[in-house]
């Protein structure tokens, strides 16, 4: 018995990464970052608007919190949309409570569907980056690369459409891409993206396009939806994040703290309280610059 | 193929002395790894549940030698535990400043394979003896350091994996988990040991098999080592990899673990090859 060869060939084994999409660094070896007023974190929050439709779509992936019974799922349609209608409005209430401004990564069609949360949300402050058409509209390779422009184009287009701005940055539904979302999204004018969990600081493509990176470890997804802790237990996670990274930012400059929330998740009436603790604890420190993805984008670029 | 495949004595193994009266060798296995991101495909294992990019699983594996790295290895040093690394040897050719961080501090490599997406299974004896032949130079070329140990790539084997291992002159492998103290390796050729390395404790098992909060995982870890010390003469392994005990909610209360642990009297901080040379000057 024996294996290809060719297994045994590693034809990218090189210095540096196997791939030319972006360089290698060290958060340590950079340059330290400066976030506006001396803040050691830039708090950057983003919220998920969705719209999972009745008929789930699996081509190329079927997307996370999609129906899963056997159709019609009333069950999973309406638990999601209860996020949409009443736990986004716990949400920003908090936010409000707080004075903080977050972005909300939104799909086009819930967008569409939601002129009077739209407005809402702009009017608070908010910026609203794309988050593809709706939650049928899943990037993977193996999508054509005509249909990955053509929805992107529309998310685009429609977001533009729903709230009079187009938006500067995108989150692909589950952080998926293909080999040509980041030239594609640089085509299509956005700056920056979400997807890459490899670091705690903005970083640049080699095309241009950024990424911030929107730590799916710190996302109620992962925390309360997939390691099942409750959402008391999730904001004392972020509570001793917020403690070590201030006290690396002292040391080595400025850190991000990303915060991912899904309105069906952390905006359910017993977990709101936990959410509704954590700003305050969080805005109490002193230390934190709670900014919206843009904003933190364009500080990092300044520097 | 063996139902039983008969590889050490019957158990438990006897009680082991450890230098200065210590209850428990402690050693910390951090993974050093590269997981490619368009690696082949393996007959019987995926690398990727996505295709490929498979963006959130590369990146955040990427997470360890852009960020993670230098806080678990700080936490480690603070608390006066070296490392004995796992290690995927093809990091020296991608990210030679990681490699050289772990080497500057004093630690100990033995090889997990050339990348952590290369599968042994179905490997020829040949196939298994070249990656076997490619750690002992890389490693020796970046480091200078002689590998003395074996954690199969992605935890993959053949049947020939210890003879292989044995046969090129390797003294331990953390590939087998029946035991809390080393025992002997059965192979045609050589000297092989088992030291126990840890699946339970495992880092990964720990957040992603048990769900465990940083807290509870920290808790756990004092657990392992407090029940350990009192029984005496043990190994305590805690494998590690930076992208997952290196994240910012989880370092804080890791750093805290190692310095209860430390803070106890009843540990060796030690590596695995030490652990490997204690034992064996206690064998008949």
């Amino acid at each position: 018995m024996s294996l290809d060869p060719a297994y045994l060939d590693y034809p990218r084994r090189r210095e540096g990464y196997d791939h030319d999409l972006y360089p290698w660094s060290s958060i340590f070896d950079r340059a330290p970052v400066a976030w506006p007023s001396g803040a050691r974190l830039a708090v950057w929050i983003v919220v998920s608007l969705e719209y999972f439709p009745l008929i789930p779509s699996d081509t190329p992936f079927r997307a996370p919190g999609h129906m899963a019974t056997p159709y019609p799922d009333y069950r999973h349609y309406t638990a999601r949309d209860y996020g949409t209608r009443v736990g986004i409005h716990r949400l920003l209430d908090a936010f409000a409570a707080v004075g903080v401004r977050v972005s909300v990564a939104a799909n086009a069609e819930a967008a569409r569907r939601n002129p009077e949360l739209v407005e809402r949300i702009v009017e608070a402050g908010h910026e609203i980056i794309a988050h593809s058409t709706d939650m049928n509209g899943t990037i993977a390779t193996g999508l054509p690369e005509a249909d990955e422009a053509a929805l992107i184009a529309a998310s685009l287009d429609g977001l533009e459409a729903a709230t009079g701005t187009r938006p500067r940055g995108w989150l692909g539904i589950a952080r998926s891409q293909s080999w040509t979302t980041p030239g594609l999204l640089r085509a299509a004018g956005v700056e920056y993206c979400c997807d890459w969990v490899n670091d705690e600081l903005p970083w640049r493509f080699a095309n241009g396009l950024a990424n911030l990176p929107l730590n799916h470890e710190l996302s109620d997804r992962q925390v309360i939806g997939v390691q099942q802790q409750s959402a008391e237990n999730y904001a004392e996670q972020l509570c001793d994040a917020a403690d070590y990274l201030s006290r690396e930012a002292g040391v080595h400059g400025g850190r991000m703290l990303p915060i991912h929330l899904t309105p069906y998740i952390s905006g359910l009436p017993y977990r709101i309280g936990a959410i509704e603790q954590l700003l305050r604890d969080l805005t109490a420190r002193g230390d934190c610059w709670f900014a919206r993805g843009d904003e933190i984008l364009d500080a990092w670029a300044a520097a | 193929m063996k139902s039983d495949p008969a590889l050490y004595p019957p158990g438990p193994a006897p009680r082991v002395t450890w230098p200065g009266g210590k209850s428990v060798a402690v050693w910390v296995a951090p993974n050093l790894e590269y997981y490619e991101i368009d690696p082949p495909a393996h007959p019987q294992r995926k690398s990727w549940a996505r295709p490929h990019p498979d963006v959130v699983g590369y990146s955040h594996r990427d997470h360890s030698n852009r960020v993670s790295h230098w806080r678990m290895a700080d936490a480690m040093g603070e608390h006066g535990f070296p490392g004995s690394v796992s290690l995927s040897v093809a990091l020296c050719d991608h990210h030679p400043v990681v490699v050289a961080d772990a080497a500057a501090r004093g630690w100990e490599f033995f090889s997990h394979g050339i990348y952590n997406t290369r599968y042994a299974y179905g490997m020829s004896e040949d196939q298994e003896r070249a990656i076997i032949a490619d750690s002992l130079k890389t490693v020796r070329e970046a480091t200078g350091q002689t590998i003395r140990g074996w954690l199969a790539p992605a935890l993959t084997h053949t049947e020939n994996t210890f003879d292989l291992i044995a046969e090129a002159g390797l003294d331990y492998t953390c590939d087998l988990y029946h035991d809390d103290r080393p025992t002997s390796v059965a192979t045609k050729t050589g000297r092989l040991t088992s030291i126990p390395y840890s699946l339970e404790v495992n880092d990964h098992y720990g957040f992603f098999i048990y769900n465990m909060s940083p807290r509870a995982y920290a808790d756990a870890l004092v657990r392992q080592f407090e029940r350990l010390a009192d029984e005496g003469g043990t190994v305590m392994c805690i494998p590690l990899h930076a992208y997952l005990i290196g994240q910012p909610h989880r370092i804080g209360p890791f750093a805290d673990a190692l310095r209860r642990i430390a803070a106890d009297g009843r540990a060796w901080p030690t590596t695995a090859g030490a652990i490997c040379d204690h034992w064996r000057a206690q064998q008949p």
